[in-house]
């Protein structure tokens, strides 16, 4: 099974026997399952409660990059209309993302027409801007903009919206998609198992002795409309991890102290740079240690993976048949996982995006 | 702080103060997303740091819309990265001449708070998250004697500076503890367009220079130690060191 961020929709065919809400959930009140790794005792609290499951001397890691707004109009030089969905960071005047056919999201991905036929080397119009086509693979594109640095980014501003799917009509605002501490915009969806983490939460972890430090990670897409594509989600994302981040959780590991992952991004951040390192360690070079900068995570982590870093998570809800439910099994047994999810359809927790939250650990 | 290398953002940085401002963390090696309303202006105020050898860019808009608060700041970490000082300048007095509050149209005393306001409240809960988890930003909030003093005809502008003093007291109060600074600072008279608007009759000669209460504003952000988390301070009684 791969890992993939969110799967929104169950897998076609996907066996899934509860029925979770699929409604937008305040982030003031948001729920929390809490499942742990070692016991069978399963709870539903409230997400603010956070605190008082982990220890003084733990870590929280989020992952702080802002929401692009990675859905933009285009048009081909014949006059085609298209979707642009980028799937990662801008890099100078350089866009990478996605076509999609006319419509908007309020179609299902799968059932999008086809976007139209575009070859390197044309020109063509993305909002604002216009760009030539460098690379082609099927609805992956790679395109430079003639406009650069301020214009650029204006013209992103002016004609993006955040990229959403079917299951919510409505357009959301850019800052609905936002986490309370947010920076750079590196994400084409958003981190959005931080949503509920308001200040007030941040602070109390903090005075409950509780660390949280930061990673950056380029979150790109869920999906993409074609299954190929889908399959092969999620494609390696930038991630930067600052020097204090590496200290922190040297330091927590140190004292036996357990570090907990605020959505699969850190997590796969994490891992990533925890497996280069070992990578890094058969030159002889710093033999198992993280390290800070920059990095581009390409493991794909599955029910078998064994985390090196992560002792535990905060993530949305996912019922058995999505991808994600798969990946939560490489930190709990499956068994449990399913009960839980039935404990919080009980309880009518929700599964969007937006809505509720477990914890695992 | 360490100036250099730090990602900057000065609303109203077209004209004044703000443009000033700009100048001064540019010429130290600061990367600045200059915001304001009028694009014209703004460009000529970008051109003349880059001219200058200063890394500067331009965002068009403005702060007292909610929709283009996002923008402004994805805009700006996206042309200068993580931005570790934030200058709430750009400010309005409202309909000129100025006019007693008696005779201030409810419509012009909110679009007042808007700007001077309720602007500067959105940009900062956009920026100051990432400022506190990284543990380390400043944010300056431009106030004026007009906060503290009743001067008539100045009912509205005084009015919001007021209340963007006590916004800044207590964001610094609710930040404390994580390495984020949040200043007040009254820049006193300058030689500005916004001066001339309010009292057209003065001599500009008895005016300050925008550019040396630039720098005793940037002198502040520099100095932690003087220029605490929480501080109401004066342009006019801070020193810069030499």
């Amino acid at each position: 099974m791969m890992f993939q961020r969110y799967a929104r929709q169950p897998a076609s065919g996907g066996g899934s026997i509860v029925a979770l809400r699929t409604d937008e959930v305040s982030r003031h009140r948001v729920r929390l399952v809490v499942i742990p790794r070692d016991a069978d005792d399963l709870s539903i609290t409230q997400f603010a409660t956070l605190p008082e499951h982990l220890r003084a001397g733990d870590l929280v890691v989020v992952n702080d990059a802002a929401t692009l707004p990675a859905s933009l109009p285009g048009r081909t030089a014949r006059g085609e209309p298209f979707e642009l969905r980028l799937s990662a960071p801008v890099e100078a005047n350089r866009l990478y993302g996605v076509l999609l056919g006319p419509g908007d999201h309020r179609t299902r991905t799968e059932n999008r027409a086809a976007p139209p036929a575009i070859g390197i080397g044309e020109i063509v119009e993305v909002g604002a801007l216009t760009a030539k086509v460098v690379s082609v693979a099927g609805r992956r594109v790679e395109l430079i903009a003639r406009e650069t640095g301020d214009v650029l980014w204006q013209a992103l501003y002016a004609s993006g919206k955040p990229v959403q799917y079917a299951h919510r009509p409505e357009q959301l605002p850019l800052w609905a998609v936002q986490t309370a501490y947010a920076g750079r915009p590196w994400a084409a969806e958003m981190p959005s198992a931080g949503r509920p983490l308001t200040w007030d939460i941040l602070l109390a972890l903090r005075r409950a002795g509780v660390a949280i430090a930061t990673l950056t990670h380029a979150a790109g897409l869920s999906s993409t409309g074609d299954d190929a594509l889908d399959r092969a989600l999620p494609w390696p994302e930038r991630y930067e991890i600052p020097r204090r981040t590496i200290e922190l959780i040297a330091e927590a590991k140190a004292r036996g102290n357990r570090v907990i992952a605020i959505g699969t991004t850190v997590v796969r951040a994490l891992e990533s740079a925890a497996e280069d390192a070992q990578l890094a360690s058969v030159d002889g070079k710093q033999r198992g240690e993280l390290l800070a900068g920059s990095g581009v995570a390409t493991l794909r982590l599955d029910a078998e993976y064994r985390p090196r870093i992560v002792d535990g998570l905060v993530s949305g809800l996912h019922a058995p048949g999505e991808s994600h439910f798969e990946l939560l099994s490489a930190f709990v047994p499956r068994e449990r996982l399913e009960r839980a999810i039935e404990l919080a359809a009980t309880h009518g927790l929700s599964s969007h995006e937006l809505g509720d939250s477990c914890l695992i650990l | 702080m360490k100036i250099s290398g730090q990602g900057a953002l000065v609303t109203g940085a077209s004209r004044g103060l703000g443009r000033a401002l700009a100048q001064a963390l540019a010429a130290k090696g600061a990367r600045v997303a200059m915001v304001a309303r009028d694009a014209g202006p703004l460009a000529d105020a970008v051109a003349t740091i880059r001219a200058n050898g200063g890394i500067a860019h331009a965002i068009a808009a403005d702060i007292s819309d909610k929709d283009a608060v996002h923008k402004i700041a994805g805009q700006a970490q996206g042309l200068v990265g993580e931005i570790g000082i934030a200058i709430h300048n750009a400010s309005t007095l409202g309909p000129v001449p100025l006019r007693l509050l008696l005779d201030t149209e409810c419509e012009d005393l909110a679009a007042v708070l808007e700007t001077n306001l309720v602007g500067p409240f959105r940009l900062t809960k956009i920026l100051a998250g990432a400022m506190a988890l990284r543990g380390s930003g400043v944010i300056v909030h431009i106030s004026s004697d007009a906060a503290v003093e009743a001067y008539p005809r100045w009912g509205a502008y005084g009015i919001s500076k007021a209340a963007q003093d006590q916004l800044s007291r207590v964001l610094a109060a609710e930040l404390e503890g994580t390495g984020v600074r949040v200043l007040a600072v009254d820049p006193g008279e300058m030689d500005t367009k916004m001066h001339a608007d309010a009292i057209p009759e003065a001599d500009p000669a008895t005016l300050q220079r925008p550019a040396d209460v630039a720098a005793r504003i940037v002198s502040m952000i520099e100095n932690d130690d003087k220029a605490k988390n929480g501080l109401r301070l004066a342009a006019a009684s801070w020193e810069v060191a030499p």
